[in-house]
């Protein structure tokens, strides 16, 4: 099977050739889209239709479920809400983070292995450990029930997420840049601001993307520390399931909703989409 | 690469991460603490208790069941997505258009906010309204996933390898693509199999990256809760309660500080042992890579 390095071996069918690889990647995306496809069907249904029939294909394709979401507060207000604190969050870890990848990746000091380490610990603790101490903390400040609680409440994974992507994006920036343009008079601010950031601008912009991801799939916090101000979609969309008399159109129309800012990004970062769910280890 | 220098006012780049990370995971980590030690009658009133809720909970049958079931839920994903992953990225276009459209359509499901995963699969397997279920029914099988424990874990299991399975393969692919040509060229010329090229090649260059899949599906999967949560509520019954769901109902619905306090520390502790093995691996395997 020498052939097999160079190409992968061919199944010979009735008229046409069809590479083994071909069809394995063909039918793992059929199973993957199956069920999205279904959501998307669902969201174009009637009720009645839902309910009474089966039907591949809406038989009289309606906007209702999405006039629904788009004109009760109750519910665009979940949207909203949610691109609030997810934006809020994503600047704070970017920021935060910024500085502290670039020391990982250029020096060593007291303790930095187990900071490093400490860091990552965070990325892997539970939400539901930190349900109920959320809940304590940001009522005891007066803070439940606001963006911003949730925005620091979902920090506590994204910034050691945008730690660890931003350092292994700066790894791959040798350091003669960063002497050569001290030796040039630089600051070390102007040098980061100036020199530096376009360099990873790269990195930035996938460790962004991972942060509101993140953010904006994550239930269990959101849900904890809100109410009804700053009550996420996800916290909409789960109390429409537990409410008697379920409305399946506006729910599967309020899942392509949420589905769609992560659809539409995925394409500027789709090179840089294994190294950032590795957590820049790639 | 030649060492990096020693500067100790690193710190300072350091501390608003620090701070930050500290006030939003030492300080709640803290209150679980005291809660685990403490008994209260309300009225803010506590009292000493000692280890009294670790020995609750680490004698207690409904965690054992919850941790057993989690161990065997974590372990059932990993044998399926693992060898699958791997399996699909060695079969996924090297380059060109069609590359970039499997890694975008495979890169789908990690996109998608969990409790919509949760409720697009309740709806795909419903009897009544679901293309799955309908479909399973139709072929005179007799599937429920709100009635039948086994049919609900079933259903969580395939959500879950529909969800993660990509992660493992878009890891294993980066892997396989920093192979060099000159490499399968000269497995060529020694007419190597197909098996060989595989385990002596290709395996060993995505070792770095498969054991970060392996350890990131692990952690994912042992904290699991949105998912299963929406889809099944941890029924019928308490079937598949896992721990997550177990400790959120404990702790927010019945209000148990002690006991879910106590519980917390315990889930916490062994997620860092975990953390701290796969930390260890991965910056042996770092340095390896670095001597080379």
């Amino acid at each position: 099977m020498t052939e097999a390095v160079a190409a992968r071996p061919s199944v010979a069918l009735p008229g046409l050739r069809v590479s083994r690889s071909a069809v394995v990647c063909a039918l793992y995306i059929l199973f993957l889209m199956l069920p999205i496809y279904w959501l998307v069907n669902m969201s174009f249904k009637t009720n009645e239709e839902i309910l009474s029939s089966f039907t591949l294909w809406p038989a009289e394709p309606t906007l209702r479920n999405y006039a629904v979401i788009f004109t009760d507060p109750s519910w665009y207000m979940g949207y909203v809400n949610s691109i609030i604190y997810v934006v809020m969050n994503t600047v704070i870890s970017i920021t935060v983070a910024l500085p502290a990848a670039y020391a990982f990746s250029r020096y060593r000091f007291l303790g930095d292995k187990h900071l490093f380490f400490w860091l990552l610990t965070n990325r892997m603790a539970p939400p539901a450990v930190f349900a109920l101490p959320f809940f304590q903390l940001y009522s005891a400040i007066g803070l439940f029930d606001t963006h911003i609680a949730i925005a620091l409440a979902h920090c506590l994974f994204n910034v050691p997420l945008a730690v660890w992507i931003l350092e292994g994006f700066m790894r791959g920036v040798p350091r003669e840049i960063d002497e050569t343009a001290f030796i040039d008079g630089y600051s070390w601010p102007r040098f980061f601001v100036k020199i530096f950031m376009p360099l990873i601008a790269s990195g930035i912009g996938v460790a962004a993307f991972f942060c509101f991801m993140f953010s904006w799939v994550e239930l269990l916090l959101s849900r904890t520390l809100a109410s009804v101000d700053a009550k996420s979609i996800a916290a909409t969309m789960t109390r429409t399931v537990s409410a008697s008399g379920l409305d399946w159109g506006v729910l599967a129309a309020a899942g392509v909703l949420t589905i769609i800012p992560g659809a539409l990004v995925i394409y500027f970062v789709r090179n840089y989409i294994a190294k950032g769910f590795a957590l820049g280890r790639v | 690469m030649s060492e990096k220098p020693v500067n100790h006012r690193a710190w300072f780049m350091v501390l608003p991460v620090v701070a930050l990370v500290a006030f939003s995971a030492v300080l709640p980590l803290m209150t679980v603490v005291n809660y685990s030690v403490q008994d209260t009658f309300g009225n803010n009133q506590f009292f000493w208790a000692g280890t009294d809720w670790f020995e609750q909970i680490l004698s207690d049958p409904r965690i054992h069941n919850a941790f057993l079931r989690q161990i065997l839920f974590s372990g059932i994903v990993l044998i399926i997505q693992v060898p699958l992953g791997v399996y699909i990225a060695l079969h996924m276009p090297k380059k060109g258009v069609w590359a970039s459209v499997c890694l975008i359509l495979m890169a789908l499901p990690l996109l998608i906010p969990w409790n919509v995963v949760g409720t697009i699969w309740q709806i795909f397997g419903r009897v009544d309204i679901g293309l799955l279920g309908k479909t399973l029914a139709s072929l005179g099988i007799d599937y429920n996933y709100t009635q039948n424990p086994i049919d609900a874990w079933v259903t969580i299991i395939v959500m879950d390898v529909w969800h993660w399975t990509s992660l493992v393969a878009l890891l294993a692919y980066a892997g396989l693509r920093s192979i060099p040509d000159a490499y399968y060229q000269a497995a060529k010329i020694d007419q190597a199999s197909r098996w060989a090229v595989f385990r002596y090649i290709e395996l060993p260059k995505m070792k770095g990256v498969l054991l970060i899949a392996i350890l990131l599906r692990f952690m994912d999967s042992f904290m699991i809760y949105t998912e299963p949560f929406v889809v099944t509520g941890g029924g019928p019954g308490n079937s598949t309660t896992l721990l997550s769901i177990d400790l959120v109902k404990m702790a927010i619905g019945q209000f148990d500080l002690g006991p879910a306090a106590a519980f917390s520390i315990v889930y916490f502790l062994i997620i860092l042992l975990l953390s701290w093995v796969f930390y260890t691996v991965m910056t042996a395997e770092d340095a390896k890579e670095a001597k080379q």
